[in-house]
């Protein structure tokens, strides 16, 4: 069947089956490859994408619940100032290793921010505990959102 | 000059934030297949017979017939082989593989294949020792004549890697070339590996290495085991094909850390420690791969970061009827730190001695023998190190406080030392690294086979090599190895990549400084081994390895008084690991690597139950989320190794061994029992509890 979404700030139109997983849509048929699966079951946060601006794992959203709905992924993501804030704070704080768990760790990041502008670290370390990262032990995560919170001021 | 430690952006830090980085299941290439596993559904037997189905155009079964070469992983001790021929020893031990365009058919035909085995009775006791150690230092056994003996046993879990990308490659042909790109740690072991199997000749297999996930040892070995297999397959479907596992079929073959039961027993004189004797079993799974390399790490760490005089050290790889264990940060150490850790402690407090002080009267000092005779020849820094942490933490006032208290809080102290590089004669040889720098005009290419897997290796080198050319960083080249172009510089594994690999690219950029003014320049280096370094294999006698790096570790931790569940409040550190080359780096290190050190002693739990492992995904399996972290407090000392770049020494491993003993003391110290066992699970707390009520 054909399904309509918007996919980073564009309008598209798919003819496809709507039981298939947005992660694979999004990896697959648009070659969005900065959306990872990690588990394939909803545990790890790598294919996290933001569904109306919410955060969702990709490979538990069927690609029926995104008709007519806004997907931006960390390619989507990427080209907003918001974005940069977030980088460089990530960059400057060292909250950065194999990069697997990064993107899904940005757009958790945006979701909270826009959501909470000034989070404390315990609201930080909740709204990252749908991400899993296995190499830094989350505090210079943590400690990069504080940051993009602080310099970017005013953006969300 | 700026300090080689002052943090710099990381290189790879725009294309890994942005998504761009492209990961092993991010490559597409036209055309390409799908491969997946059919594997064996028993645990022990034979295969009497195979039926395949009748297969649709363009899809393929590979299985050992297919082989060209050796049906068997090139690894250290070569015992695992590519598919199964008729034997079975594994639980879900690979088969053979389908491939084809469509993954939903790929798997229907391995539904459709039929496999009748006769079934044998599966073996999980530690009864079957494949590899036997032994060594003694001073007395041996002889320090046990007459004495009072005090005797413990300690255990320790499979811990699994849980990098969060899952292993992957894809492969193709190129003429009568292969070539293969993968998530892996060490891309002369998978095309050595792949050469064996395929019988071909040198250059024509050619590795890639593309962005790693996170290894932690789970890509050090296992690799090689996939490439046989997706090598075969593309030999026969003379198509690209892509391998690549889901997190369950991940989490249930691949290797893990090994099980372990070690038993401790010191003999006592003059009420101090005079000797002790010690033996380590570990599960090697069913084939033996590096286990025996593994035991031997873990037996020559066992006097932890003290010296006794008298050792009488043996230790046993059994092969049981179970997924084969492997690498994982700490090779070994991690199981006997925490045991002697524990032991130390114990033992003390059974003779009335204050732990910590008697544990500081004991440490290794400069000029000291090692376990194997070997000399401490470098300034070892620990008095200090330990009294800096001491002060970071106020860990005296807590600890006498939570002693004195049923507040359920403690603290734990870790003292441990990791061993830099491979184990024994390992550099010298087995691996005989070899590393290149070319300089083409103002360019200076690293050829090396490291892999940055996370741990920085590409900001670390280049800043290396350009800080002592005194070159713009950008102008320092570091590629994804590609085994066309690097030398066999060793595997991204043993604490190694910045110590040894490091150390001759040092070398190599300082004699290119000398000529500097040549537009053209290929400098090459090889390991040497300095002279003073000796040692014996097969007696376990002189340095084990060239240099030690030490740490501390405190833990303070907080456990429910009626669920027992842990809470970790809050960790401070101090290591000695040479010099940092880039501080940020090493930081980021220290806390991802005590973090997984920390949840091996408390959260991370995983069994098997008649070879099937239990926990299969991530859901089941619980590593900590940042909910379960705290905040870790750092202090690194600078104490320079003669041959390491800049003085640098090992720092990955160190930072997650000293871990669990840590977390472990903290929870004895919140509840008043002694710990035996890792991981420390409410289930095992109430347990200890409860039998002292008793």
């Amino acid at each position: 069947m054909k399904i309509n979404f918007k996919l980073n700030n564009e309008l598209v139109e798919l003819d496809t089956t709507p039981n298939r997983r947005l992660l694979d849509v999004l990896r697959d048929d648009f070659g969005l490859t900065g959306v990872k699966e990690g588990c394939g079951e909803g545990e790890c946060g790598a294919c996290a994408v933001l569904l109306n601006h919410q955060i969702v794992n990709s490979c538990c959203t069927p690609l029926a619940n995104c008709i007519d709905k806004e997907i931006i992924t960390i390619e989507g993501f990427s080209k907003t100032k918001r974005y940069q804030v977030i980088k460089d704070a990530y960059a400057k704080l060292g909250g950065v290793q194999c990069g697997f768990c990064t993107p899904g760790m940005i757009i958790a990041t945006e979701s909270l921010l826009n959501k909470n502008p000034k989070p404390t670290i315990n609201e930080i370390k909740i709204a990252l505990s749908g991400n899993l990262c296995r190499c830094t032990g989350y505090n210079l995560i943590v400690e990069a959102i504080v940051e993009a919170a602080r310099v970017g001021e005013g953006l969300w | 000059m700026k300090d080689i430690s002052t943090p710099i952006n990381k290189v790879d830090n725009e294309e890994k934030i942005s998504g761009k980085a492209i990961y092993v299941a991010d490559v597409k290439i036209p055309g390409m297949l799908y491969a997946f596993t059919k594997r064996s559904t028993i645990a022990k037997g034979k295969i009497v017979k195979r039926r395949y189905p009748n297969l649709p155009e363009g899809y393929f079964i590979v299985d050992y017939k297919d082989i060209p070469g050796k049906n068997i992983v090139k690894v250290i001790f070569d015992d695992m082989p590519v598919f199964a021929e008729s034997l079975i020893t594994y639980l879900y031990e690979p088969i053979a593989l389908v491939v084809g365009p469509q993954k939903e058919i790929v798997l229907k035909i391995i539904d459709e294949i039929e496999i009748e085995y006769l079934e044998e009775v599966p073996n999980f006791d530690w009864n079957d020792s494949v590899v036997h150690y032994h060594f003694d230092k001073g007395l041996g056994a002889l320090a046990f004549k007459e004495n009072q003996i005090i005797e413990y046993n300690y255990e320790t879990p499979y811990q699994e890697q849980a990098y969060i990308e899952p292993q992957g490659f894809i492969g193709y042909l190129n003429g009568d070339k292969i070539t293969l790109k993968g998530s892996i740690q060490c891309p002369y072991y998978v095309k050595n590996a792949v050469l064996q199997t395929l019988g071909f000749a040198e250059d024509k297999v050619r590795v890639i290495q593309t962005t790693v996930g996170g290894a932690f040892g789970g890509k050090e070995e296992f690799p090689s085991l996939m490439a046989c297999q997706l090598a075969v397959a593309i030999l026969k479907a003379k198509k690209p094909i892509q391998l690549v596992y889901e997190r369950e079929e991940d989490m249930l073959v691949t290797t893990k850390r090994h099980p372990s039961k070690i038993r401790f027993q010191a003999s006592i004189k003059d009420g101090r420690i005079f000797g002790l004797k010690v033996h380590v079993g570990i599960d090697g799974g069913a084939n033996i791969g590096l286990s025996g390399v593994v035991l031997s790490r873990a037996m020559l760490a066992c006097s932890g970061a003290y010296t006794f005089e008298h050792l009488d050290v043996s230790g046993d790889v059994y092969r049981t009827n179970t997924v084969p264990n492997g690498a994982f940060r700490g090779f070994g150490a991690p199981q006997m730190l925490f045991a002697v850790e524990m032991f130390i402690e114990h033992v003390a407090k059974d003779l009335g001695k204050d732990p910590l002080e008697y544990r500081i009267s004991i440490l290794a000092k400069q000029g000291d023998l090692t376990a194997t005779n070997g000399l401490y020849r470098d300034p070892i820094l620990m008095p200090s190190m330990i009294e800096k942490a001491i002060k970071i933490s106020d860990y005296r006032n807590k600890l006498e406080m939570y002693s004195n208290s049923n507040l359920y809080k403690g603290i734990g102290m870790s003292l441990f030392f990791h061993g830099c590089g491979f184990t024994g004669s390992g550099e010298a040889k087995h691996i005989k690294a070899k590393v290149k720098l070319v300089k083409k005009s103002s360019k200076v290419e690293i050829l090396i086979a490291a892999v940055d897997m996370g741990q920085g290796v590409k900001t670390t080198f280049r800043k290396l090599v350009a800080s002592i050319l005194d070159i713009d960083i950008e102008d320092v080249i570091f590629n994804n190895p590609d085994t066309d172009f690097v030398p066999d510089s060793g595997p991204t594994v043993a604490s190694r990549t910045m110590m040894i690999v490091g150390g001759l690219v040092s070398r190599a950029a300082l004699d290119m400084k000398q000529q500097w003014d040549n537009d053209f320049l290929v400098i090459e280096k090889q390991y040497e081994q300095p002279e003073y370094i000796k040692y014996d294999e097969e007696t376990f006698t002189g340095d084990a390895y060239p240099a030690y790096s030490w740490g501390v570790n405190i833990v303070e931790v907080e456990v429910d008084r009626y669920t027992y569940q842990v809470k970790i409040v809050k960790t401070w550190s101090v290591y000695d690991c040479g010099k940092a080359i880039d501080e940020r780096v090493v930081l980021g290190q220290a806390d991802g690597g005590l973090a997984q050190g920390i949840a091996y002693g408390y959260l991370e739990v995983m069994e098997h139950k008649l070879g099937k492992i239990l926990q299969k995904n991530m859901t089941d399996y619980i590593i900590p989320t940042a909910m379960d972290m705290c905040p870790m407090e750092t202090v690194l000392f600078d104490n320079p190794y003669a041959y390491g770049p800049y003085g640098a020494k090992g720092v990955g491993e160190l930072t997650l061994v000293g871990g669990a003993p840590a977390v472990a003391k903290a929870i004895e110290n919140a509840i008043h029992r002694r710990v035996f066992k890792i991981p420390v699970t409410p289930e095992y707390i109430m347990k200890l509890v409860k039998q002292n009520e008793d």
